[in-house]
């Protein structure tokens, strides 16, 4: 993966600090639901403030398929190179 | 996880958060007396929980007409409007909303739900693009997942991230279909019609307004927010529900587009349910014209609205951010909703009780919806029961 997924993980770990308890240890394999507690409602804010982060907009249609940090990571770095 | 542990979670996720024995969701209501009136268990209760914004439920040329029908035409269509179910009183209900709304042509469906279900799956598929609002209503949500198209949020009431979002959209913005609400079920708010309308005005898209709330409630002739805001050209399709200020079941569309008629050929939900009964569509005929000439109403449903609000708004409430029929009170959790809602029932009050996920941003809510047919000594009795509630559950 190139230095800009690296990136975008980087800045996603840092939004689920802030959504999780401090003791959690965020890696690209954490799954959003069953470790870090990110409920639909939560995980659709999460997806409002990154979308401002990196001006792009994430379809509601693909979130389904997410489930853990690197694959919603992946999904943002997916977007932003289209619109490259 | 097999299909049925899957709703076995569900019931013991429900049990947890709600008390053994206490039926908050499909309250049974045993018998009902009147628009605002009903018994519930052995209390006589006032309803504050429904969407009998204009108590036209028992007015008696509807009562009157719905039975005419039934005598006529029999219980049921028993098919499609496809098929064999379109009467005559279904198109001319057609011709009447077209006309009430000065519209080309009218489409009338068989629920709200699924007249959002039909127009928005018949306009957008795959390919295509939905911007909706944050705070839309399940139907919207279901209508676009049905269609296929790439669905993208806006927050809440915010014309400026909408317009960042069909900024980023290029030329897709013309295969846009934007959708928003006249009057929110949650919160009860308005939507900024007329920003909304410039900027899909600017970006060559298509609006979807739903009146459901907003119909019988909102502009001179009830027409909803379109008319209040004098923006009804700037409207692509309005949808709506019988089932609010109609007082009956039922959904429709108005167009100027004539391609409006071909949805019928299109639309899996229209095509694949059957159509509403000889006596809805009598009821919600004499209930239109009741709605149309209904200044009165509007008057007192609006004057029982601005009682309310301006009451729990001094008593501390945090309330939606507009006065209108629908109040909500914004609860930190849901336990203190619970409680707030049990102690209106104890005291013989009847209101919404919305818990998280469906309530906006995780919080939790207990919504009164304000009739014309409530009196204003009732909108005190409601005011100093909240007040009484306010003491024993909040501080």
């Amino acid at each position: 993966m190139s230095t800009d997924y690296n990136n975008i993980l980087s800045r996603l770990c840092f939004h689920l600090k802030q959504l999780s308890s401090p003791d959690v240890v965020i890696v690209p394999e954490t799954d959003l639901i069953n470790e870090l507690a990110i409920d639909s409602v939560k995980l659709l804010s999460l997806v409002m403030e990154i979308e401002d982060e990196f001006d792009i907009s994430v379809p509601l249609n693909v979130l389904a398929d997410v489930q853990t940090v690197h694959e919603l990571a992946n999904l943002i770095y997916q977007i932003k190179s289209q619109n490259k | 996880m097999s299909l049925l542990d899957k709703l076995d979670a569900v019931a013991a996720a429900r049990k947890a958060l709600l008390p053994e024995g206490l039926e908050v969701f499909g309250t049974p209501i045993e018998e009902v007396y009147s628009a605002t009136e009903a018994r519930i268990g052995d209390r006589r209760i006032l309803f504050l929980g429904t969407n009998n914004y204009l108590g036209l439920t028992f007015a008696p040329e509807c009562l009157r007409a719905a039975h005419e029908a039934i005598d006529r035409e029999g219980t049921g269509t028993t098919g499609s409007r496809m098929a064999n179910g379109s009467y005559s009183g279904h198109r001319a209900l057609e011709r009447e909303f077209a006309e009430f709304y000065h519209c080309q042509s009218g489409i009338v469906f068989t629920t709200g739900y699924q007249a959002n279900l039909a127009m928005i799956s018949g306009l957008a598929g795959a390919g295509d693009v939905v911007l909706i609002d944050g705070d839309s209503h399940a139907s919207v949500y279901d209508g676009c997942r049905l269609s296929g198209a790439e669905i993208i949020r806006f927050r809440h009431n915010d014309v400026s991230d909408m317009e960042k979002r069909l900024k980023r959209l290029g030329e897709r913005s013309k295969s846009t279909l934007i959708i928003a609400e006249g009057i929110y079920s949650m919160l009860g708010d308005q939507a900024p019609l007329a920003e909304i309308v410039r900027v899909k005005n600017a970006y060559n898209s298509i609006l979807l307004l739903d009146e459901a709330h907003s119909l019988g409630v909102l502009g001179k002739t009830g027409q909803g927010l379109a008319e209040e805001t004098g923006l009804t050209d700037g409207v692509d399709f309005i949808t709506g529900t019988f089932s609010k200020s109609l007082g009956s079941i039922g959904g429709y569309c108005v167009s100027n587009h004539p391609q409006l008629d071909q949805l019928r050929y299109v639309s899996r939900p229209y095509i694949f349910t059957a159509s509403p009964s000889p006596a809805t569509i009598a009821s919600t005929r004499a209930a239109l014209k009741l709605l149309r000439d209904g200044t009165e109403l509007r008057r007192q449903l609006w004057q029982n609205s601005r009682q309310l609000y301006a009451r729990l708004d001094g008593l501390g409430y945090r309330l939606g951010p507009q006065p209108g029929p629908v109040i909500a009170n914004i609860l930190d959790s849901p336990q203190q909703a619970l409680m707030l809602w049990k102690g209106l029932l104890d005291h013989g009050i009847y209101v919404n009780l919305i818990l998280p996920p469906a309530a906006p941003e995780g919080k939790a809510l207990v919504r009164c919806s304000v009739s014309a047919a409530h009196t204003s000594e009732q909108m005190d009795h409601v005011g100093n029961i909240f007040a009484e509630l306010r003491k024993s559950i909040f501080q």
